[in-house]
């Protein structure tokens, strides 16, 4: 079967959507990490504010990610210039977009929890404040890790924002997600299936990966 | 009767507390006289759940600030704030560093046995290979060396416990504050955390003074030089172990070590 034309299209169509979500996911790593660590440890006046905004954003529809990235890279946007609505960097600027708010907000109350247990323990251990917050940050550890896969299982798994700024054409932006759109929308239900089985293959491989980091983990040190 | 409820004693003390009050709004949960701790001695604090006792090992620890009166130790003093708003970060940082403080559930660090015990060492930079040997003892003191690798993930409570004890022991701190160290433990695991607080205080090199909060008469009795009875936050009763056992100056101390409920 396979109409998508060949297999070598289906390769191409699930390397470009791993590229995609991966750079995202780390770009989005990259700053939501840390943010979300200071956030977690830090106790200002707003706080409770800014945790709510982030709280809502995490539940942000691709939709309004790609909405909001299309303006801003269209012709008439202020990065028009760059000409990079419909390529895949469009596509990792929109995921990030998404990704960036949900990992910042795992990370946050991953770390605020640790803070409450491990706090006062490593006080009357005689930590100095930045012992503290170290020994707090590595008992957060697998959980930093489970976030990063919670936002690459979103990034994969999200059609809106890619569509709308990739726009899903053939060989250049058509990742899996879109793919399955379309291909559905032809009929052809078995080459949609099969992309649908892969996706799924995949979020199981990476989830076994991070099981085995973190088992590993709790075991020594 | 003014001696039978003081804690303190003729030697210099390593750590006093005086007027010690702490109150959450309305509610006053401590108010103690003056309390002393000395080195080389085990005092033991009992009374009902609610009394005090914890806040009172938390006030010490400086995990909390008084309400009123103060607490002195290693040239510095923790009171109310304001007025106090010392001490500097650096007191603070000696005096805990000058104690430790095990708590009644004790939080142990991912990690093994032995990375737990020895974190403490880590924090001051003493850990290193120098530390290795009493490292290794005080883990084979407190039972805990065919343990030493296991993750503390998989130990049972008494194992924990004895974690927790073990971490605090190999610092050598000058003040002790045990909460309940051995509450819900079978008679062995109770019986390995007593010999080794005994052997820590009556021993020739470190001999710190150690306060030992505890439900169990017996415990207090076995092992005390001195106990204090908490009721309701106020220090009922306190005096060597012996006269409040066997001449207990307060109806309620009777009541408490007759086994009667005290509320």
């Amino acid at each position: 079967m396979f109409g998508v034309s060949s297999w070598s299209e289906l390769g191409g169509i699930i390397l470009l959507s791993l590229a995609v979500s991966g750079t995202a996911v780390l770009l989005a790593a990259a700053a939501a990490v840390p943010l979300g660590t200071a956030l977690g440890l830090s106790r200002f006046r707003g706080r409770a504010v800014v945790l709510r905004v982030l709280y809502t954003l995490m539940g942000l529809p691709p939709t309004v990610a790609g909405l909001l990235v299309y303006i801003a890279i269209s012709k008439q946007g202020p990065f028009g210039s760059l000409n990079l609505l419909f390529t895949p960097a469009a596509m990792i600027i929109a995921q990030w977009v998404l990704v960036t708010p949900i990992i910042t907000g795992l990370v946050a109350v991953a770390v605020e929890e640790r803070d409450r247990r491990y706090r006062e323990t490593a006080v009357a251990l005689g930590a100095t404040p930045r012992q503290t917050r170290l020994l707090v940050v590595r008992e957060a550890r697998p959980a930093v890790f489970s976030a990063i896969v919670a936002g690459l299982g979103r990034a994969t798994a999200e059609v809106g924002a890619v569509m709308l700024v990739g726009g899903n054409i053939r060989g250049e932006t058509r990742v899996m997600t879109t793919a399955i759109l379309l291909e559905t929308r032809r009929g052809n239900f078995g080459d949609a299936l099969v992309l649908g089985a892969v996706l799924l293959v995949i979020g199981f491989a990476i989830n076994s990966y991070v099981h085995r980091l973190q088992v590993g983990k709790e075991g020594g040190r | 009767m003014k001696a039978r409820t003081s804690l303190s004693e003729a030697a210099s003390p390593v750590m006093t507390a005086t007027g010690l009050r702490r109150s959450y709004g309305e509610r006053t949960v401590l108010d103690v006289g003056e309390i002393a701790l000395h080195r080389g001695e085990i005092l033991a604090l009992m009374g009902p759940s609610g009394s005090g006792k914890t806040t009172l090992l938390r006030l010490l620890a400086t995990l909390e600030r008084p309400s009123a009166g103060e607490v002195r130790f290693k040239d510095a003093t923790w009171a109310a704030s304001p007025p106090a708003v010392g001490p500097s970060p650096g007191d603070l940082l000696s005096w805990r560093r000058g104690l430790a403080f095990v708590s009644q559930n004790p939080v142990l660090f991912t990690g093994s046995v032995r990375d737990n015990v020895v974190l403490g060492l880590e924090l001051r930079g003493r850990a290193g290979p120098g530390a290795e040997a009493a490292v290794t003892r005080v883990l084979d003191d407190l039972g805990l060396g065919a343990l030493a690798l296991t993750s503390c993930r998989s130990l049972s409570a008494g194992e924990a416990q004895r974690v927790a004890v073990a971490r605090a022991f190999v610092i050598r701190p000058e003040v002790l504050l045990l909460d309940e160290p051995t509450a819900n433990l079978d008679p062995a695991n109770v019986g390995i955390i007593e010999r080794a607080l005994v052997a820590a205080a009556g021993g020739s090199d470190w001999r710190p003074a150690i306060l030992l909060v505890t439900h169990n008469l017996f415990q207090a009795r076995r092992i005390a030089g001195r106990t204090g009875l908490l009721v309701a936050g106020r220090l009922v009763e306190a005096g060597p172990t012996r006269d409040v056992f066997g001449r207990p100056a307060d109806p309620r101390t009777k009541a408490f070590v007759e086994g009667e409920m005290v509320f």
